[in-house]
């Protein structure tokens, strides 16, 4: 966050970040203090970020791919692209296979029946040996990816992307010109996004061009650029880092598959370590070996095996041996045909097919997408169990104001009666985060130890409090038992502190890492796991947070408070504050901050030098013949001794560039971002012939609703005065009173078509349901002309419910059941609706 | 004289959070009141919370203005929106009680110890500000926080401002930052910024404003009057008003002023004088 008013020139695209995240939006101030940054916020709507930008430009929802489309095609035809950066940096001058192909918005190796890509063709020309990647230099080769990228670009054109996106084509030159203006070696450019990028069905991809763009621009690893996701919650960071997703297990490895290609930990490692597939190990020595030997092709995750092993013996302990093939059988297995994300398991939910639901700082009645479906499919439960601050509408999903819903919507609601609803439900009450203790990481990785600041309030516990009583409760209920199934259960290693309340610390030494044979903390992080059980690591990204003080208690670096800036050139690393992920490196593949020689700084831009190569240095005493390592203010992101020529900047990639052309399995619709509109949208895609995201999962196609019946777009966002489902803050009467109701914003033009004034009550309505709702009739949002024609949008706050002060119709009844092909993150954020008076 | 402490707000800094609003309402534990019917002002389309003015209950708030013109598009210009702690103030020559007094530092102090709850100077504010109280049968404003001033410390809306938009210091310090960022500002887009409350009303307002705009875009009167007739309030009325205005109370005199007052005092209200 600090490290924005590093920026001359910050692109903020969906994202209210005024609002939402007015903490870093100061840092952007410091910027425009300093250095005279300026801002850009593309949107919808005309927002509170609007008015601090220097440049607003409206851009219809869910037209992200194509506005920054028409970017990535005018910085090359123009030739404003940071050619050295780009030449040495990315994959650019990598050649394609032949077979890769793409033909009116498909990509080779489509299946329609499946809605899925074989990505096959989707990957590189190698020489003869196999593993070898065939490039070009020159960027001339017609299949390197730059020249790729460049065609596939080339139907951006700048009418055709306003004619797409309705942003006014003056102000859209206008923001191309001014973000394109830090190509230059001494200039670096942010992009900042929140959900208004990733909750669309092409979410994955909208971030995918963000990546093109900052490539090409040079903008990546260096201070004042990148590209950042503005987190929805404080510690949703680390909540992800924890694998709080159901694809991944800690440290951002995909889980095991209940298939027989991962019966086993060998064949497991072999499927999640890049390059390794092929690897001819029969067991684990042999593969450890092959990983000593060096796999072409693999990047950093060559490691993996070091991670998952240790990672495992953190769980299981003395149950995790070599010769039990380190207890890898006790992982719960996902089902690979099965999805397991929030719309899926709603959906489950929805036919009966769960019994149990556990609810923790969630509130999915306001939240969760087609939210009269998702109230619904909480009556099929046996049992829930709710934990909050406050009975929040999940909690009180039964109960009669519950279903309440407005007279005189278009359709029928599914509604219930409460002696009806046969599920149980459980209420914990939960502590503020001001009343425990622990860590949070920020949108910057930055792992920050809080202390409590004030006493719980009733019975309320902490949510470690909580968890901690339930796996001891469940473990004893298994006590004794001597059935394998029973295992991953009673040899879980589990304890942290004697005392009833559990030590944050404790959890935290576990998931740092510790050496089995002392407990002794591994202070020099990951580098140091191994996968021969002598090593214990719950989350490897972690390693190397806990070290040994000199007088042998522990040192947890989250807790360090040093507000000194260890920048010589004042960028505010602060590295001594907290401690940041992974290895306290502040800013990821800072690499690219200097050129590729590894001591000349980019032209004119010596101050945002973070690293560089010092030939003489001996970074390790013990081995005084390694002559020669990368040295500066932060954290090197490349082999510390690996000489310039070695010293790759995108460790984790296999190729260690970064990719304008996504090979293989990155992303579930394509190596480069195409243009398709939302699910429901008004218009008919202008760039292809392909309506929706081809590789999108439907869940209800029927539910699908039309331009007759819903001619308008729908979009959701939050207000400042409202957090998330405002559980929290529909209940503090201050802010109750500034947000009281549930509104709906609408155009002047709009509001005269339909006849609605400011302040009249409204019906919203899509397939899924109706709200009611006050209108605010605005100019602040304007119809969008696209493709010659006037598109009205109707934008919806989403933070409203039937409980505390302030109270309304959630607008996720309105929302759909349809989400990205990558993450399954739903649509909010465009869908077709209809509003009239109430 | 005792140097001149005040506030400084940069409308170009302020992102309408409105924690400065929040802060207010905690620091002088007033209560939040709201109307489930409400949202923004009638006709207002925006996000101004009651009808964009203060009341009994709300010392300072965000006024939230829409405007539009060709050259500039849409704008919202917002605006923090409180007593002025004007120089000259008229409401402490109008006030038949002595009420006000102003501060050697520069706030405008109110007490309500005093105060009848005639809202002779509601009538006489060019702002419209102080509002009447009727479980107190006082009126009421901003404070300028003077307690915690007094405290050493900054008053609450300027300690909640995350942007910096809201700041306390020496008066003659801040007008000077003032000039520098408006040169800035009308170097950088808005051409018609302005200060505002240097001068305004005379001698001036201890709230100063930096605009990024004309004073009418932000809902402010562009040359602010305080009504002629308060001079003839402060010479002729109010030396009789201690005993006039009980009178008046108790339905034995009938004149203009008395009647208005007696028909103010049966609601709390929350628009000024002049509305
Ligand atoms: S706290 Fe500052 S930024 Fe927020 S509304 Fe008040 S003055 Fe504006």
């Amino acid at each position: 966050m600090v490290d924005l008013k590093n920026t001359d020139v910050a692109l903020i695209m969906g994202s209210n970040m005024a609002e939402n995240h007015p903490i870093g939006m100061k840092w952007l101030g410091e910027g425009r203090r300093v250095r005279g940054t300026k801002i850009i916020h593309v949107d919808p709507r005309y927002t509170r970020t609007s008015v601090v930008a220097d440049l607003y430009c409206p851009m219809r929802s869910g037209t992200d791919i194509a506005f920054l489309g028409g970017m990535i095609n005018y910085i090359i035809q123009n030739k404003l692209y940071h050619e050295e950066y780009v030449k040495a940096y990315t994959n650019a001058s990598y050649l394609v296979a032949d077979g890769f192909d793409f033909q009116d918005g498909l990509f080779s190796g489509y299946d329609a029946a499946k809605r899925t890509y074989d990505n096959k063709t989707w990957d590189y020309q190698y020489a003869e040996d196999g593993t070898t990647i065939l490039k070009d230099p020159t960027l001339q080769n017609p299949r390197c990816a730059f020249q790729l990228m460049a065609k596939h670009y080339l139907r951006y054109d700048i009418d055709s992307v306003v004619k797409i996106t309705g942003s006014p084509k003056n102000k859209y030159l206008e923001v191309i010109k001014l973000f394109a203006t830090t190509s230059a070696p001494n200039k670096t450019g942010n992009i900042m996004y929140a959900m208004g990028i990733t909750q669309h069905t092409v979410g994955s991809q909208n971030v995918k061009s963000f990546a093109n763009v900052q490539l090409l621009l040079g903008n990546m690893g260096r201070p004042g650029g990148g590209i950042n996701a503005l987190r929805g919650e404080n510690n949703v960071q680390g909540a992800t880092d924890m694998a709080l997703l159901f694809h991944i297990i800690p440290g951002y490895i995909d889980s095991p598959m209940n298939t027989a290609a991962q019966k086993n930990l060998l064949s497991f490692v072999k499927a999640v370590t890049p390059g390794a597939a092929k690897v001819p190990a029969t067991n684990m020595a042999e593969f450890r070996a092959a990983v000593a030997a060096g796999i072409p092709n693999s990047g950093f995750k060559i490691n993996t095996s070091k991670w998952v092993v240790s990672m495992l013996k953190a769980w299981y302990g003395d149950a995790c041996t070599e010769a039990n093939d380190w207890a890898y059988h006790y992982l719960p297995k996902r089902d690979a045909a099965k999805n397991y994300s929030h719309i899926a398991m709603f959906e489950a939910m929805y036919k009966g097919e769960i019994d149990g639901l556990f609810v923790m700082g969630s509130n999915p009645v306001v939240g969760g997408p087609n939210a009269n479906k998702e109230q619904a499919a909480l009556t099929k439960l046996k049992w829930m169990v709710s934990v909050d601050l406050w009975l929040n509408e999940t909690s009180d999903f039964w109960t009669f104001r519950a279903w309440e819903r407005p007279h005189g919507g278009t359709h029928h609601t599914e509604t219930f009666e409460p002696k009806d609803i046969q599920t149980e439900v459980f209420f914990l009450p939960a502590c503020a985060v001001y009343e425990k203790e622990g860590t949070a990481a920020q949108t910057g990785r930055w792992v920050q130890y809080r202390w409590k600041g004030a006493d719980e309030v009733g019975q309320s516990k902490s949510d470690l409090w909580i968890v901690d009583q339930l796996s001891k409760k469940i473990q004893e209920l298994y006590k004794g038992s001597t059935r394998p199934e029973d295992e991953p259960l009673t040899k879980m290693t589990w304890g942290y502190g004697h005392g009833e309340e559990p030590e944050p610390i404790n959890v935290g030494l576990e998931y740092s890492g510790y050496f089995v044979a002392d407990g002794k903390p591994i202070a020099g992080g990951f580098a140091n796991l191994k996968d021969d059980g002598s090593t214990a690591c719950g989350n490897w990204v972690y390693c190397g947070q806990m070290a040994t003080k000199p007088d042998g208690s522990l040192l947890y670096k989250p807790q360090k408070r040093d507000n000194k800036d260890n920048s010589k050139t004042g960028l505010g690393l602060y590295s001594n504050w907290g401690w940041c992920w992974p290895v306290n490196r502040r800013i990821v593949y800072n690499r690219c901050s200097i050129k590729p020689d590894g001591v000349t700084p980019w032209e004119g831009d010596a101050d945002r030098v973070l690293i560089h190569w010092d030939p003489t240095n001996v970074s390790d005493p013990t081995k005084p013949d390694v002559v020669g390592a990368w040295v500066g203010d932060d954290v090197c992101d490349c082999a510390k001794t690996a000489p310039p020529d070695k010293a790759v900047p995108f460790l984790m990639r296999p190729e260690g560039t970064g990719c304008f052309f996504a090979a293989k399995g990155s992303f579930k619709e394509g190596p480069f971002p195409e243009h398709y509109e939302p699910w429901e949208s008004p218009v008919k895609n202008l760039m292809n012939s392909q309506a929706v995201n081809p590789a999108s999962k439907i869940w209800e196609p029927d539910k699908k609703g039309t331009t007759a019946d819903y001619p308008y777009i729908g979009t959701t966002y939050r207000v400042v005065e409202h957090w998330q489902t405002g559980a929290l803050t529909r209940t503090m009467p201050w802010l109750a009173e500034l947000m009281p109701n549930m509104f709906v914003e609408i155009s002047e033009e709009l509001g005269a078509i339909k006849e609605i004034k400011n302040g009249d009550k409204v019906i919203v309505s899509t397939t899924r349901g109706d709200i009611e709702a006050v209108a605010c009739v605005t100019k602040r949002i304007k119809p969008f002309v696209v493709d010659g024609e006037q598109q009205h949008m109707v934008g919806a706050v989403w933070q409203y419910g039937f409980k505390g002060y302030a109270t309304g119709d959630p607008a996720n009844r309105l929302t759909p059941h349809v989400g990205d092909a990558n993450t399954m993150i739903p649509e909010y954020k465009a869908w077709l609706c209809n509003i009239r008076r109430a | 004289m005792t140097r001149l402490m005040t506030n400084l707000y940069d409308s170009s800094k302020c992102t309408a959070c409105r924690g400065c609003f929040t802060a207010c309402k905690d620091s002088n534990q007033l209560p939040a009141v709201f109307d489930k019917s409400y949202f923004g002002g009638p006709g207002n389309g925006t996000y101004d919370s009651k009808d964009g003015d203060t009341d009994a209950n709300t010392y300072m708030m965000i006024r939230f203005n829409e405007t539009e013109d060709p050259v500039d598009g849409v704008r919202w210009n917002f605006l923090k929106w409180q007593c002025m702690h004007c120089m000259e103030p008229a409401c402490l020559a109008v006030c038949p009680k002595s009420a006000y007094t102003k501060l050697d530092w520069g706030a405008t102090f109110h007490d309500e110890d005093k105060c009848i709850g005639c809202q002779y100077c509601t009538y006489a504010c060019p702002f419209g500000i102080p509002k009447y109280r009727k479980h107190t049968d006082t009126v009421t404003k901003c404070t300028l926080c003077y307690e915690r001033v007094a405290e050493g410390l900054t008053p609450a809306c300027a300690r909640s401002c995350a942007p910096g938009a809201v700041k306390f210091g020496y008066r003659d310090e801040l007008l000077e930052e003032a000039r520098i960022r408006v040169k800035f500002l009308r170097a950088n887009g808005f051409p018609r910024a302005t200060i505002y409350g240097e001068t305004e009303l005379g001698a001036g307002t201890n709230k100063l404003y930096i605009l990024t705009d004309t004073p009418d875009k932000f809902g402010l009167p562009v040359n602010p009057q305080v009504e002629g007739n308060t001079v003839f309030w402060q010479d002729w009325v109010q030396p009789y008003a201690g005993w006039l205005i009980p009178l008046a109370l108790g339905g034995s005199a009938v004149s203009f002023v008395t009647s208005r007052v007696v028909a103010n005092k049966n609601e709390e209200h929350g628009k000024g004088g002049h509305a």
